[in-house]
């Protein structure tokens, strides 16, 4: 009976699971297919007739010069998330060890800038960002930090609470300054949390579209998102196959990323709902 | 100790405050203050007390008060539908039978798509579908608006099903057990011992899923970019049409965007004080 009632339930979920990734399988064949037949018959198999073999991926190619733009997604994404994990943790081992109304004062700030949405400071801050020219992609982490250090702070000021002073006590009387101190002795206890907030700071920026798009010089910089938005060119007309093509290689890197890091996401994912 | 780390506020702290100063006070205090000012530019600003507001309100061939309720609409439709939706997986997923974890990753998965992308791909899927009946997504506001409960829900489920998955496992066993004991059905169970133990899981997905259904933009840029004429613009997509889109009407916009702002920050304090209230104390 039991045996019995745990294979209907594999059978229930293998067909919604398969109804699930139906969409991305639509995508991946109709990239294959000649543009013409996608918007007409999307849900067709690929036939002869229909089949235009890689010409959507080197005509997308060439179109959002996508290679370059997954480059710059990845510095983008790299040194801003690299820069919010050091100064945020630094920050927020502050605050949580120095205790005075100025360091409240900053937690309450990033609290609040955590639920503040990004159209309330779009205009002011591409003016902004574009006077003090941060307009790059390596200067645009500043950007990222000052915008996104809310639940970063947040995140780590958390899991600070449950770490006990003493250890940080007894190597002081053992003569290390706080510099010391935090990275020898905080650092490697905050590695869970970095990895969680890592993952949910990486999430978000790897593909973040408006923020970049405002701010960077985009005849020079565009990363994945703006990339694939630019293929809609004026008026709705979209090369629907190279729009296609793009999709999946937008898509492909992602979900063989997940697929090796599952656990760390989703443990990262439960860290920061936990903090909440 | 404290006092000893104290004096190194330039080195732990200055850094982070700077970008904050750069990337959040500063852009959010001139919005704030330019809401009530006329202005192409920054430097060009005029103050004009409420006018921008009445601005915003008042324009009947800007669709701001029909984006306003749409979006209320959308962001508690989504947030519901996600969430019952998400809750009935989870209590299915954390059974134990054969491939629970690779359904678990199936379900997750759209959450790491970006919402760009994620729109491309679902207006190809739902235009293919409309289609049937010579439809597309942009026939009528209703279609971007069902499009966009589709793509939220098919994105977000996942991710409040993994934190009710977490909830659920939490749940100790000798309270399943008692309730199993004392004779009460699956559905008691889940009303009275469960869900008010899933409490702290629900505070944390309602709270996200209403903000993001709030703040949502590009699913709805990359879905219908706002057509029919406007219609089907969410707040997000609508303030930036206003900025970007409009000569005239920076003012306007940053107004809208102030409105917004305090939607947001309001609905995110009520929701998250009324299901505080309803925790149990563990």
């Amino acid at each position: 009976m039991k045996r019995m009632q745990s294979a209907l339930w594999t059978a229930l979920f293998t067909v919604l699971s398969a109804l699930y990734l139906w969409p991305l399988g639509v995508v991946a064949l109709n990239s294959f297919k000649k543009k013409a037949f996608i918007s007409r018959a999307p849900f067709a198999l690929p036939t002869a007739r229909t089949w235009a073999g890689f010409v959507n991926y080197t005509t997308g190619l060439e179109l959002t010069n996508f290679a370059q733009s997954a480059a710059y997604s990845l510095i983008i994404t790299v040194l801003s998330v690299g820069l919010i994990l050091l100064c945020t943790s630094m920050c927020a081992w502050y605050i949580s060890r120095v205790q005075t109304r100025a360091t409240h004062g900053v937690y309450l700030l990033c609290v609040f800038s955590m639920v503040v949405p990004f159209q309330m400071v779009m205009f002011t801050l591409s003016k902004v960002a574009n006077l003090l020219q941060l307009n790059t992609p390596f200067t645009l982490p500043v950007i990222y930090l000052g915008f996104g250090a809310g639940l970063a702070v947040f995140m780590f000021t958390g899991y600070m609470r449950s770490v006990p002073v003493a250890i940080e006590e007894s190597a002081m009387i053992d003569g290390c300054g706080p510099l010391r101190i935090f990275f020898g002795v905080v650092a490697p206890i905050l590695q869970p949390v970095m990895v969680s907030t890592g993952i949910l700071e990486t999430m978000w920026i790897w593909n973040d579209y408006l923020l970049p798009y405002l701010i960077l010089d985009l005849k020079r910089y565009r990363t994945i998102p703006i990339a694939v938005q630019y293929l809609r060119g004026g008026y709705g007309s979209v090369d629907m196959g190279a729009m296609m093509a793009m999709l999946v290689l937008a898509i492909v890197p992602i979900v063989v990323l997940y697929l090796f890091c599952q656990k760390y996401i989703v443990s990262g994912i439960v860290a920061g709902a936990v903090k909440g | 100790m404290e006092r000893a780390v104290k004096k190194y506020w330039p080195v732990f702290v200055l850094p982070t405050m700077l970008a904050c100063l750069i990337g959040f006070v500063i852009p959010f205090a001139m919005g704030f203050s330019l809401s009530f000012c006329s202005f192409t530019t920054l430097s060009d600003a005029v103050f004009t007390g409420i006018d921008n507001y009445i601005r915003a309100f008042s324009d009947t061939s800007d669709s701001f008060v029909h984006a306003l309720w749409y979006t209320a609409l959308f962001a508690f439709l989504s947030t519901a539908l996600i969430n019952v939706l998400a809750i009935l997986v989870a209590l299915a997923l954390v059974r134990p039978f054969r491939g629970v974890n690779a359904f678990r990753t199936v379900f997750f998965m759209p959450n790491l798509i970006g919402g760009i992308v994620l729109g491309w791909l679902w207006q190809v899927i739902l235009n293919g579908i409309l289609a049937r009946w010579g439809l597309t997504l942009v026939s009528s506001e209703w279609y971007g608006f069902w499009g966009l409960i589709v793509v939220t829900l098919w994105q977000q489920m996942g991710y409040m099903m993994i934190i009710y998955i977490s909830g659920l496992q939490s749940i100790p066993h000798e309270q399943l057990e008692a309730a199993a004991i004392d004779g009460a059905t699956a559905l008691q169970t889940f009303w009275h011992v469960k869900l008010p133990m899933l409490m702290p899981s629900v505070t944390i997905c309602l709270f996200l899923t209403l903000t993001n259904g709030f703040k949502l933009f590009d699913q709805n840029l990359a879905l219908t970019a706002g057509m029919p004429s406007n219609r089907s613009q969410l707040l997000a997509l609508n303030i930036y049409s206003t900025f970007y889109g409009r000569t005239g009407w920076a003012g306007a916009g940053q107004a809208k965007a102030v409105v917004f702002c305090a939607i947001v920050v309001v609905i995110a304090m009520l929701q998250l004080k009324w299901t505080r209230n309803r925790e149990v104390q563990q």
